[in-house]
């Protein structure tokens, strides 16, 4: 079943070209990678399908429905979740806050119920206590639960990071660079950890990414951006051999 | 006829003091992207220099020539603004310069009401209304039924020019180039030698001395308070918003437009009318196009 | 160890036996007048700083300008109590009217909380402060009003216990507020608002009732200080009033109620001892307006987040919240851990 359907997508900043004709088919359960080097316009493309800018044209259809013209939190109602190239957390609040804000949008409680603490309001409050504890237990952070954010080691952020865009229960999750700045055994554990997470939650995962390993270890296919224009597309090997690549994106590493 | 005529130049009068104000907001907005609140008070400040300087000369040398005096105060008022304004920054806003952008804006607003609050509980100034000695022999002149005073003159003029020469050392100088580049990026511009803490005094000092223009001019035509920072100032701030804060040419249209908008008020409306226009304006402005009139919009980045 | 039934009622309890007090009190003599009023000034404080404190501790925002609010509240309110309602059921209906103005003053918080989807910082900031002067300007052109003289002929409806109890009924919707799915939204904007968005928070419907709720508070504290003061005029809802505030709030700490009840009480003690002290000294009395001013400078150089920020005593707390309670959360989930873990 196709999940995410872009066609055409093209964005300009003022007279700059960031992203131009990209086309992506997304099945259920895939696991995609978009490489390409920097200011290839690869996170354009995940600010593109989560709203965060409107496409100057093309088109993006996520289970069947249009996403352009939707606001962040609508599109992440409809299933999609996102991490950032640099951390992103509520720095200055709790890891467990953190969880909950994801659960906004389900939150089945008015502001009336709120302000004067109805039986609604107690019992949905208990639920997304428990369900954002379970989900820190999940990634073995429950013991952190009331650390402040910005107090974590660098990895954890990076854990409680997708914590929080699982707990908005997603069914796609875009992940930008989640390795970056990480030393070799934390990459090794990320990449069991997506793995994992991808299983555990049936979740369908585009990634973006720098460090090659990640991206041949773990993606079913590979897309090729630069200059934002698609210039290869494939399986790992195919990707691994291709001509343009090595001269666009590869060439150094190759010769290295 | 005449009375339009005539009310055309009473705005060009007044806008020619809200641009001379507006241009010390724009300017250091357009370095720093702060608002500096205190600027309206500051103009106050220099409005008083200008009279005890005045006063005091004209009490120990009478009979000197106009000019002498004229230039003499409005020499010292500029300097002694300049200082102010120099002290303020080093000592209220540079501190705060990589501390969130609003914890400056609101000792900004701490300083603005400091002034005023401590002209008008310090007794050599107090809260009643003053004026300058006559610095300029006043001399009106009947054109057709338009009446044109010597001081509607050189208000016009001296605005002008001065608006004129900061144009000039904006857009030919090295300090003006300095300045530009600050305000487009504030992390590179200082590893190419350029000395940032010097460049944004100056531009405070220089926004400052040419309000104390304006507060010269200003207290040559009108009475001078402590409250009329508040006043003045927030029309000539809504002035640079208008034009569109952060560029000069903006500030100066943006006064000119405020000028007929005070001025021309009172002929459709009652007079206390003129600050809802002037906010309402402001407020219609800020919803709809937020970078005024000539400014441009800067792209946001996530 | 505290009774476990005195740790779940002990504030109630303590709260509903100091009500009485706040109706012998004044009313044998045992404080003075001049004590009274300052106690209502403390409580009126109180309520406009946790009004502030949501926009610009909480959420992030930037308002200068809730004494428009303020002033909407104030004139609604007593134009209700002096022309609308009849004369005997004034006392009656002074909650309505209260309610009333803090109504009309949300309204105006919707029209502030439009603009602030799309500017923020500095621009909104200049938004807030254009209504607060349009706010004033229309009530000096409104003759029927008084305009720029005032309006007068409220009875002193404020008395110490309607203060009190308003006190406490906002501090709980304010808790309530904070420590709820919205009250999280809100923060989340503060910390990072695009983020906010990108975990599903919709945070226009965030700004809009956390505007509304503030402005409404404001309206109310406005309701108060009208009933108090008896008159009320334009020029009492200025920049100045907006700035006292402001230093309310920075005072105390951002983003705390009792931060907000402290910043308060300490500012009007201290602008009411400062009164005494010129007195004495012989110095004119204007030189207090210059302690605010110069208190916010030096809060902003010196302590920019004030003496609570971002912290809050756990009393002020819903019990589920406080840090007792999340360790034993945590607690339960290790042991079942650990259980499981040695099970299998």
């Amino acid at each position: 079943m196709t999940l995410l359907h872009i066609e055409r997508l093209t964005h300009f900043f003022g007279g700059l070209r960031a992203v131009y004709d990209f086309n992506l088919e997304l099945q259920s359960g895939e696991l995609v990678a978009i490489i390409g080097p920097n200011g290839a316009g690869k996170t354009t493309i995940f600010n593109l399908i989560t709203g965060v800018y409107r496409p100057t044209e093309g088109r993006i259809v996520f289970k069947g429905k249009d996403l352009i013209g939707l606001s962040p939190h609508q599109i992440v109602q409809s299933g999609i979740a996102r991490t950032f190239q640099t951390i992103r957390l509520f720095k200055e609040l709790s890891v467990l806050d953190n969880v909950r804000i994801a659960h906004y949008a389900r939150a089945g409680y008015s502001p009336w119920d709120a302000l004067f603490r109805l039986f609604r309001f107690t019992a949905e409050e208990d639920r997304i206590r428990q369900e954002a504890l379970e989900l820190l237990n999940i990634f073995k952070m429950v013991h952190l639960a009331d650390t402040i954010a910005k107090n974590l080691p660098y990895g954890q952020q990076r854990r409680l990071e997708i914590a929080r865009a699982l707990a908005t229960h997603p069914d796609l999750l875009l992940l930008d660079e989640p390795a970056a700045g990480m030393n070799p055994a934390e990459v090794e554990q990320l990449m069991e950890t997506i793995l994992w997470i991808r299983r555990e939650f049936h979740l369908t995962i585009l990634l973006i990414e720098h460090q090659m390993r990640v991206v041949m270890g773990i993606a079913e296919r590979i897309k090729v951006l630069d200059f934002g224009q698609t210039i290869a597309e494939g399986t790992p090997l195919e990707i691994q051999n291709h001509p343009r690549v090595i001269e666009a994106y590869l060439g150094e590493e190759a010769i290295l | 006829m005449q009375f339009y005529i005539q009310q055309i130049l009473n705005a060009l009068q007044v806008g020619s003091v809200y641009a001379l104000i507006a241009l010390g907001y724009t300017m250091v907005y357009g370095i720093l992207t702060m608002i500096n609140f205190a600027h309206g008070d500051i103009f106050m400040v220099s409005t008083y220099l200008a009279f005890f300087t005045s006063t005091l000369l004209l009490s120990i040398a009478a009979g000197l020539p106009p000019l002498f005096t004229f230039v003499f105060t409005l020499l010292t008022a500029m300097f002694g603004t300049a200082l102010l304004a120099v002290l303020i920054e080093r000592l209220a806003y540079k501190p705060l310069r990589t501390a969130p952008r609003i914890s400056a804006v609101i000792t900004a607003l701490g300083v603005g009401l400091f002034l005023e609050n401590f002209m008008v509980a310090f007794k050599p100034v107090g809260p009643a209304p003053r004026f300058l000695p006559p610095l300029i022999p006043q001399i009106n002149y009947d054109l057709g039924g338009v009446t044109v005073s010597t001081i509607q003159i050189v208000i016009i003029l001296v605005s002008g020019l001065v608006m004129f020469l900061l144009d000039t050392i904006v857009r030919r100088t090295m300090v003006g180039m300095a300045m530009r580049a600050i305000s487009w990026d504030k992390f590179t511009v200082p590893l190419m030698g350029v000395p940032v803490d010097r460049i944004i005094s100056l531009t405070f000092a220089l926004g400052a001395s040419i309000a104390a223009v304006g507060g010269t001019l200003y207290g040559m035509a009108y009475t001078i308070d402590p409250y009329m920072g508040i006043r003045i100032g927030w029309w000539a701030f809504i002035s640079a918003v208008v034009g569109g804060i952060g560029n000069i040419r903006g500030a100066m249209l943006g006064g000119f437009i405020l000028g007929f908008v005070e001025i021309f008020t009172p002929v459709f409306l009652p007079s206390t009318y003129r600050d809802f226009i002037a906010f309402s304006l402001l407020l219609l402005l800020l919803i709809f196009r937020p970078t005024g009139i000539l400014g441009r919009p800067a792209p946001q980045k996530v | 160890m505290m009774h476990p039934v005195l740790k779940r009622w002990g504030l109630p309890l303590i709260l509903i036996l100091i009500f009485p007090l706040t109706i012998v009190l004044p009313a044998t003599g045992l404080i003075n007048p001049y004590i009274d009023l300052v106690l209502k000034y403390i409580g009126i404080n109180i309520i406009l700083t946790i009004s502030l404190n949501l926009v610009n501790g909480y959420m992030g925002e930037f308002s200068v300008g809730h004494a428009g609010f303020m002033a909407i509240g104030a004139y609604v309110s007593s134009l209700l109590t002096v022309l609308v309602f009849p004369d005997q059921a004034g006392p009656f209906l002074f909650p309505v009217a209260l309610l009333a103005g803090g109504a009309i003053a949300g309204l105006a918080g919707l029209g502030i909380a439009i603009p602030s989807f799309r500017t923020r910082g500095d621009y909104l900031a200049i938004v807030t402060l254009a209504f607060n002067m349009i706010i004033k300007s229309v009530l000096e052109n409104l003759d029927i009003i008084g305009g720029p003289r005032g309006f007068l002929g409220m009875d002193k409806l404020t008395t110490l216990w309607w203060v009190y109890l308003w006190v406490i009924a906002v501090v709980f919707l304010a808790r309530n507020f904070v420590f709820s799915n919205f009250g999280r939204g809100v923060l989340s904007i503060r910390e990072d608002e695009i983020a906010s968005g990108l975990v599903g928070v919709n945070t226009r419907q965030v700004k809009v009732l956390t505007f509304v709720f503030s402005a409404f508070l404001a309206g109310i504290a406005g309701g108060l200080f009208a009933h108090e003061l008896q008159f009320i005029n334009p020029r009492s809802f200025t920049i100045l009033k907006s700035t006292e505030m402001l230093v309310m709030v920075y005072l105390g700490g951002i983003g705390s109620l009792g931060g907000s009840i402290l910043g308060a009480t300490v500012f009007t003690l201290i602008l009411e001892g400062l009164r005494t002290v010129l007195q004495q000294l012989g110095i004119s009395q204007e030189w207090r307006l210059v302690v605010a001013p110069l208190m916010l400078i030096l809060l902003m150089l010196f302590r920019p987040r004030g003496i609570m920020g971002l912290r809050e005593f756990p009393f002020l707390m819903p019990r589920s919240e406080r840090p007792e309670a999340l360790l034993e959360h945590k607690r339960r989930f290790i042991a079942a851990q650990a259980e499981k873990g040695g099970g299998s």
